[in-house]
């Protein structure tokens, strides 16, 4: 039974706000399990609880042990949040700005831009200069990723804006058709590649944390940091860019300044993570979707929390590819794939009248 | 006070106003009146800074052209004729975007904006399940919770309505007009661009009547809606009375067809 104030005539209802706030702090918790399980777990039997232990009872670390939990877990978990959370929230941004629930990074080119460098540096990296490949070492190829990323960006920027209006239409068209270019210009690469490097290219493209290193992490880590920071200040604006521009102006919204933080900080965050991670996909369009269903689609907390549950999903799809078919590791996107597309397609079943509107 | 001088709005090479000057008090409901294509949302979008324009605009005596959003947003709010929504938000998502910076925790403030609108009880209902003018009452408590105090430190605020009956019944037509009128009352400024003539001889205090992008008479309902002026813009016959008792201006429509 509803029971009204009878003096103000306020009627109780359940408020999806709070439910969003409390979820912030389960998936922080949920994230903070994950990556020690992250730590734990791995194809050597090098054991976190008996690391501790010796660190607590103040003996040396084995070699071993030293190598395994801070030169390889460590990076690999520390990357695993930084790629799961970048992925996650530049969806829920590229939502947000195209009002619409199935844009993702991939939808403006950044994604494929960014494997076009590294697609480049696989099959080409041979022929160029050895200065260059000398000066780069290892990273070369996330270096070109992320280069050809942001290039993309700023030609589909440049493109798509006209006396300082940025154009969200023109936008996603042009990205449709940089996407088809590149992923031409990408084939071109792929038909002459020789066998070993076709090997690493369909690894590449599927993405994995495999490389992880305490280089990439401090390279690629601060400017996801950044880019994330700086999406979840956009809570506000997205939510109002979901009346309409028009709309979003009238309430006082600076429109074009949110569109161009929300543009940059999507290229930042998705060129960094793919130059460093490779294509991992589902985790952009799922995660920011599933919170929509559960917890309303109000961007100042779906961004939020977003970021843990993707940062969390990752995670846990990288300790299952390191220990399925160990000591081999399978490439994470067809984890991240098979684990996801079912739970997806059974919550959109359960919730279709929600995800219908 | 807005006042409005030498504007000019072309989309294209087409021109839709041409050197218009229009003021609006504030304390008064002044309605914009005509027939389509006259003219009137579009002189609606100059004067939210919406579309681009020539001329001046000044709300408050602050030039609108060179005011931030955010200083504008705190002084008037605008309901569109159909505001379209991305993803499932519920009623009182949508109304609490209108609550500004700083204030969007004031959840009773909300409510009480559905209330006001009759909404009470539907705050967890999604918009989009919502009837056309349910949505739009929605909508007018959002813009309501945007400036709730008709006047703040003593300057006035703002409601720019366009056609905020259109999708309602008679009933709701009557409960959205008196809102608008309280909110004049109380201090604030209401512009209304409406087709419901009779309901804005009812509420407006000031009647501004447009014809092909030009203003062809402003001033009391019962003056600028003269059989005379109605008939010529809206290129059809009417005939409109005053009821004694009330000394109310009505209208009706003739069946006889179009002006030859």
């Amino acid at each position: 039974m509803v029971v009204t104030d009878a003096t103000t005539g306020i009627v109780p209802f359940v408020d999806r706000q709070n439910i969003a706030r409390r979820a912030h702090v389960w998936l922080a918790v949920l994230l903070g399990l994950t990556c020690i399980a992250s730590l734990a777990v791995g194809a050597s039997g090098t054991s976190l609880w008996g690391a501790l232990l010796k660190l607590v009872q103040g003996q040396e670390l084995s070699l071993t042990e030293q190598v395994v939990l801070r030169d390889i877990r460590a990076p690999r978990m520390i990357m695993g949040v930084c790629v799961g959370a970048a992925l996650a929230v530049s969806g829920a941004v590229m939502q947000g700005l195209f009002r619409n629930p199935l844009a993702d990074p991939g939808l403006l080119g950044v994604s494929t831009g960014a494997s076009l460098g590294a697609i480049g540096v696989i099959v080409l990296g041979a022929s160029l200069p050895a200065g260059v490949v000398a000066i780069a070492g290892d990273g070369l190829l996330p270096i070109a990723a992320f280069v050809c990323a942001w290039g993309c960006m700023m030609l589909l920027y440049k493109v798509s804006t006209r006396a300082g209006r940025t154009s969200v239409a023109t936008m996603l068209l042009v990205g449709i058709a940089l996407s088809a270019l590149f992923g031409a210009l990408s084939g071109v690469l792929v038909y002459v590649a020789d066998d070993l490097q076709l090997r690493e290219l369909t690894f590449w493209s599927l993405g994995s944390l495999s490389g992880a290193s305490w280089v990439k992490v401090s390279v690629a880590g601060p400017v996801i940091a950044g880019a994330l920071v700086l999406s979840c200040t956009l809570g506000r604006g997205l939510n109002g860019l979901a009346l309409g521009e028009a709309t979003a102006h009238h309430m006082g919204l600076p429109v074009e300044r949110i569109k161009n933080i929300a543009i940059f900080a999507v290229a930042a965050a998705t060129g960094a993570a793919v130059a460093i991670s490779g294509g991992i996909g589902f985790i952009g369009i799922v995660v920011p979707h599933l919170l929509r269903l559960a917890t309303g689609p109000d961007h100042r907390s779906l961004l939020i929390n977003s970021g843990l549950l993707g940062a969390s999903l990752l995670l846990g799809a990288d300790m299952v590819a390191r220990v399925i078919v160990a000591p081999a590791e399978l490439p994470i996107g067809i984890i991240t794939a098979v684990m996801g597309a079912p739970v997806f397609l059974w919550i959109l079943l359960r919730k279709r009248g929600l995800v219908d509107m | 006070m807005l006042h409005a001088q030498n504007i000019s709005v072309s989309y294209g090479a087409t021109t839709i106003i041409d050197g218009l000057d229009f003021t609006a008090q504030a304390g008064a409901l002044t309605a914009i009146v005509g027939p389509n294509g006259s003219g009137k949302t579009t002189l609606l979008r100059a004067l939210t800074a919406e579309t681009s324009f020539s001329g001046t605009i000044q709300l408050n005596g602050l030039d609108i052209s060179n005011t931030p959003a955010w200083v504008l947003a705190s002084q008037r709010a605008v309901l569109s004729q159909a505001t379209s929504l991305a993803f499932p938000f519920q009623a009182i998502e949508v109304v609490r975007l209108g609550l500004q910076s700083g204030a969007e925790t004031n959840d009773h403030l909300a409510q009480t904006a559905l209330h006001r609108v009759g909404l009470a009880g539907y705050e967890d209902r999604f918009y989009q399940e919502l009837s056309g003018g349910e949505q739009q009452r929605v909508q007018l408590a959002r813009v309501l919770c945007q400036v709730w105090q008709p006047v703040q430190n003593g300057t006035p605020r703002w409601l720019l309505l366009d056609e905020p009956v259109s999708s309602l019944d008679i009933g709701h037509q009557l409960m959205v007009m008196r809102i608008a009128r309280s909110f004049a009352q109380a201090g604030g400024g209401v512009i209304a661009v409406m087709h419901d003539l009779n309901l804005s001889a009812m509420f407006a205090q000031t009647v501004v009547l447009m014809s092909q992008g030009k203003i062809v008479a402003s001033g009391a309902p019962a003056t600028v809606l003269s059989d005379h002026n109605v008939t010529r813009a809206y290129q059809c016959e009417v005939r409109t009375c005053t009821q004694p008792a009330a000394d109310e201006w009505f209208m009706l429509p003739q069946a006889a067809g179009l002006v030859p």
